[in-house]
């Protein structure tokens, strides 16, 4: 049986991190997919740079809405999203080479780049917030 | 690996079992992965067609079919079960799945990636480059889903298992989470599908 105390624990609210860093995460996957729809060639930059100026403000948002949290397992959360940011590092290298192999240069590379380091910092703060907002502080 | 005490409630009765903590990552596979995204690398360095083909046709149907079995057929047996037996198979599943789904997922992905690339699907003058913008489109929120909520919760509750006493309601809510998202993944895949097929036989 789950007490009421267990379940209210479980329910408590918290700020909406999980939903802005999908939406971050959303804007990044337009602005990717966007830019990759048009390979070889080059795309119009207008569109992934607004995506990439939404997501990075909204990862933002999601920070600065966490950091105002006092009851929060800060410590749990550094480890998981240093863990997390380490994986996701090896991984952005990777996807980071495929793009320099195919030849992409320039501005349309710039943007991904940028495009892939948000999308680097967004998840492990994903990561770290879903396991630290079940641990207790004390 | 240290013996951890633990308390799990059965039938009202707490009780308190003896056993090793949740592994959350099992680094025994660690080397199997490794081999895995090596071989990876090599198909799409070389460009080997076969290669390519291989690990996008055998990655994605292992994870369609893998979601499809989590979400509409494994979801709702767990979802009968009693929480101890629910806890016992959430602590044996989950640490596999760490490593299984992503491995997965960046076959599937990076091998598509380039093997459109080879074939000249990605190009713009490609007859029927509008469905693979949409494939894009389709990859594209299932990608949001899986980081966003799937991957999230299954390593949360990996850390809430391995507590000496787990709060059943919180184990209970990530595990509905999981399940419910691996199905929406599974779901989109048929879609994907549907697209991967046209193109293939277009």
């Amino acid at each position: 049986m789950i007490g009421p105390e267990e379940r209210a624990w479980a329910d408590r609210t918290m700020p909406p991190v999980t939903a802005l860093g999908m939406v971050a995460i959303a804007f990044v996957a337009g602005g990717v997919s966007f830019v990759a729809a048009y390979l070889p060639k080059h795309a119009p930059l207008g569109p992934p740079i607004a995506c990439l100026v939404v997501s990075v403000a909204v990862l933002v948002a999601a920070v600065l809405l966490l950091a105002r949290e006092r009851e929060f397992a800060w410590r749990r959360f550094f480890q998981v999203a240093g863990w997390a940011l380490l994986a996701y590092i090896v991984i952005a290298g990777m996807i980071e080479y495929a793009i320099v192999y195919d030849q992409t240069r320039g501005p349309v590379l710039a943007v991904m780049t940028l495009l892939l380091v948000t999308f680097t910092l967004t998840v492990p703060v994903l990561l770290g917030f879903t396991v630290a907002r079940f641990q207790r502080t004390s | 690996m240290a013996v951890a005490e633990q308390r799990v409630p059965v039938a009202g009765v707490e009780i308190r079992v003896e056993e090793r903590p949740v592994e959350i990552l099992p680094v025994k596979a660690l080397p199997v992965v490794a081999a895995i995204v090596g071989c990876l690398v090599a198909a799409i360095g070389t460009n080997s067609h076969w290669a390519l083909d291989f690990f996008h046709v055998a990655g994605g149907g292992v994870w369609t079919a893998l979601d499809l079995f989590l979400g509409l057929l494994l979801g709702p047996i767990l979802g009968s079960m009693a929480l101890p037996g629910r806890i016992e198979l959430t602590k044996k599943l989950m640490p596999k799945m760490v490593l299984i789904v992503p491995t997965l997922v960046t076959m599937t992905l990076a091998s598509g990636f380039q093997l459109a690339r080879y074939n000249g699907m990605l190009s713009t003058s490609y007859p029927q480059h509008a469905w693979v913008v949409a494939s894009f489109a389709v990859v594209s929120v299932m990608a949001v889903i899986a980081i966003g909520l799937l991957e999230p919760a299954n390593i949360a509750v990996l850390f809430e298992l391995r507590k000496p006493e787990p709060n059943g309601a919180v184990i209970e809510k990530l595990m509905r989470r999981f399940i419910f998202t691996a199905g929406i993944i599974g779901m989109m895949q048929i879609a994907t599908l549907v697209i991967m097929t046209w193109l293939a036989s277009s």
